[in-house]
């Protein structure tokens, strides 16, 4: 069995491991590295759960090749640190319910933070268009829904 | 699933590249589709050439009266506006609807359209935009229409031992009109029929029905759709053969709106 070494930044630290080509960035993420925050589901790119920053963007860890991330920067949901946007948005799912069991919740996550940044004008139709990658099967997602428009109109009401 | 086991290859240069498909690598982009694929196994290639980080691999270039983009160019960069003028909106609007941004930050415009899913969008779209694709094989590169890409499922004119490289498409003039519809039972999820329509004005206008069980059907000179789109959506519908009742209605729906958006 063939095996390539990948060298990626995870979280700000360089790592270097062997992998099979067939693996995919959520299994070094989660088998080799131990970050198993990021939550492996339907495993062909529907259900958003494993979905993670490459490269500064949010992408599928399950359809996207370990080793196609040699060289690449991924920050999971344990390397958001005291990100204010990421902080803003934890508090905001607590509040208004936006989780119950958890697994769809790093990618919940990592995807309100690019809409947050990325259309701050968003309304509540294009919140739930734009989530609609992200399946969940507890919350209904009306506090998913309301979690982040809280967040978008408290940062417009602060730029303001 | 897992995949089943392959080996991978990370070409630097094109002639690399070419060579490894020749052998009988499976040309990987995004892998936002052929991933799916080896995870249920229904692919299983012995060695798959990442084409990611081949020189001009993505990005656009004005060459004349032609945009040429890169195979290489992610939808969420077309979604963006990395295509300027009035084609760039008409394409932002199409590539805002593929799949979701995730999915739009790594699938490329040329990944998709070389995977030749019938469903998919830029595989209905670009043929009613018209232009062509640089297809690049051991003898150098060629020009295919793409009005003619697309052969049937997962089937494009591309040799077994050819890559696509890039897609050009003309610069179109402010006052070019555009109607596209899809449908889809839930955002992101595959279309179940797609209609377009490109008018641009003192030239015919061009149609795509597209979602089919084979290639788009190319209508090239839609004039008759933009008179009376309901007689004629039923009549072009009734051309395409083994269509059940449910998706021939809404396959004269798709056409019936994209035609009312340009008249």
């Amino acid at each position: 069995m063939s095996r390539i070494s990948v060298t990626l930044t995870v979280n700000d630290e360089s790592e270097t491991v062997e992998v099979e080509p067939r693996e995919q960035l959520a299994d070094l993420l989660r088998g080799k590295l131990m970050l198993t925050g990021t939550h492996v589901g339907c495993e062909h790119g529907v259900c958003g759960a494993c979905t993670v920053e490459i490269d500064g963007v949010p992408a599928r860890s399950c359809i996207t090749h370990a080793g196609s991330c040699d060289g690449a920067s991924v920050r999971t949901i344990e390397g958001y640190g005291d990100d204010p946007v990421m902080a803003a948005l934890r508090e905001a799912f607590t509040r208004e319910h936006a989780l119950q069991c958890g697994y769809c919740t790093p990618g919940m996550l990592v995807v309100a933070r690019d809409i947050v940044l990325r259309l701050p004008n968003a309304d509540e139709a294009r919140v739930r268009e734009e989530m609609a990658g992200n399946l969940c099967r507890c919350t209904g997602y009306r506090g998913i829904v309301r979690a982040v428009l809280s967040v978008l109109a408290d940062r417009r009401k602060a730029a303001a | 699933m897992k995949p089943a086991a392959f080996d991978y290859a990370r070409p630097k240069s094109w002639a690399d590249a070419v060579q490894l498909i020749a052998l009988g690598a499976r040309p990987g982009a995004g892998t936002q589709s052929l991933g799916p694929l080896l995870n249920f196994r229904l692919a299983q290639p012995g060695t798959i050439a990442d084409l990611r980080h081949l020189p001009d691999y993505a990005g656009v270039t004005i060459v004349g009266d032609v945009l040429r983009i890169g195979a290489g160019t992610t939808h969420a960069a077309i979604e963006d506006g990395a295509v300027p003028g009035r084609i760039g909106e008409i394409m932002a609007g199409v590539a805002r609807r593929i799949a979701y941004r995730p999915v739009r930050n790594r699938g490329t415009i040329g990944g998709s359209l070389a995977h030749a899913d019938p469903a998919a969008d830029w595989v209905a779209v670009l043929p009613a935009l018209g232009g062509t694709a640089i297809a690049i094989g051991p003898k150098g590169e060629r020009r295919l229409l793409l009005a003619s890409f697309v052969l049937g499922i997962f089937e494009t004119a591309l040799a077994p031992d050819e890559l696509l490289r890039a897609i050009e498409v003309p610069v179109l003039p402010a006052g070019a009109r555009w109607g596209h519809w899809k449908f889809c039972r839930k955002v992101g999820e595959f279309s179940k029929a797609t209609g377009c329509v490109l008018h641009v004005p003192g030239a015919r206008p061009r149609a795509v029905l597209a979602a089919l069980d084979g290639p788009p059907l190319i209508i090239e000179d839609a004039s008759a759709l933009l008179a009376d789109s309901v007689a004629e959506a039923r009549r072009i519908v009734a051309t395409v053969p083994d269509l059940a009742p449910w998706r021939q209605a809404l396959a004269e729906t798709a056409l019936r709106h994209a035609a009312k958006a340009v008249s």
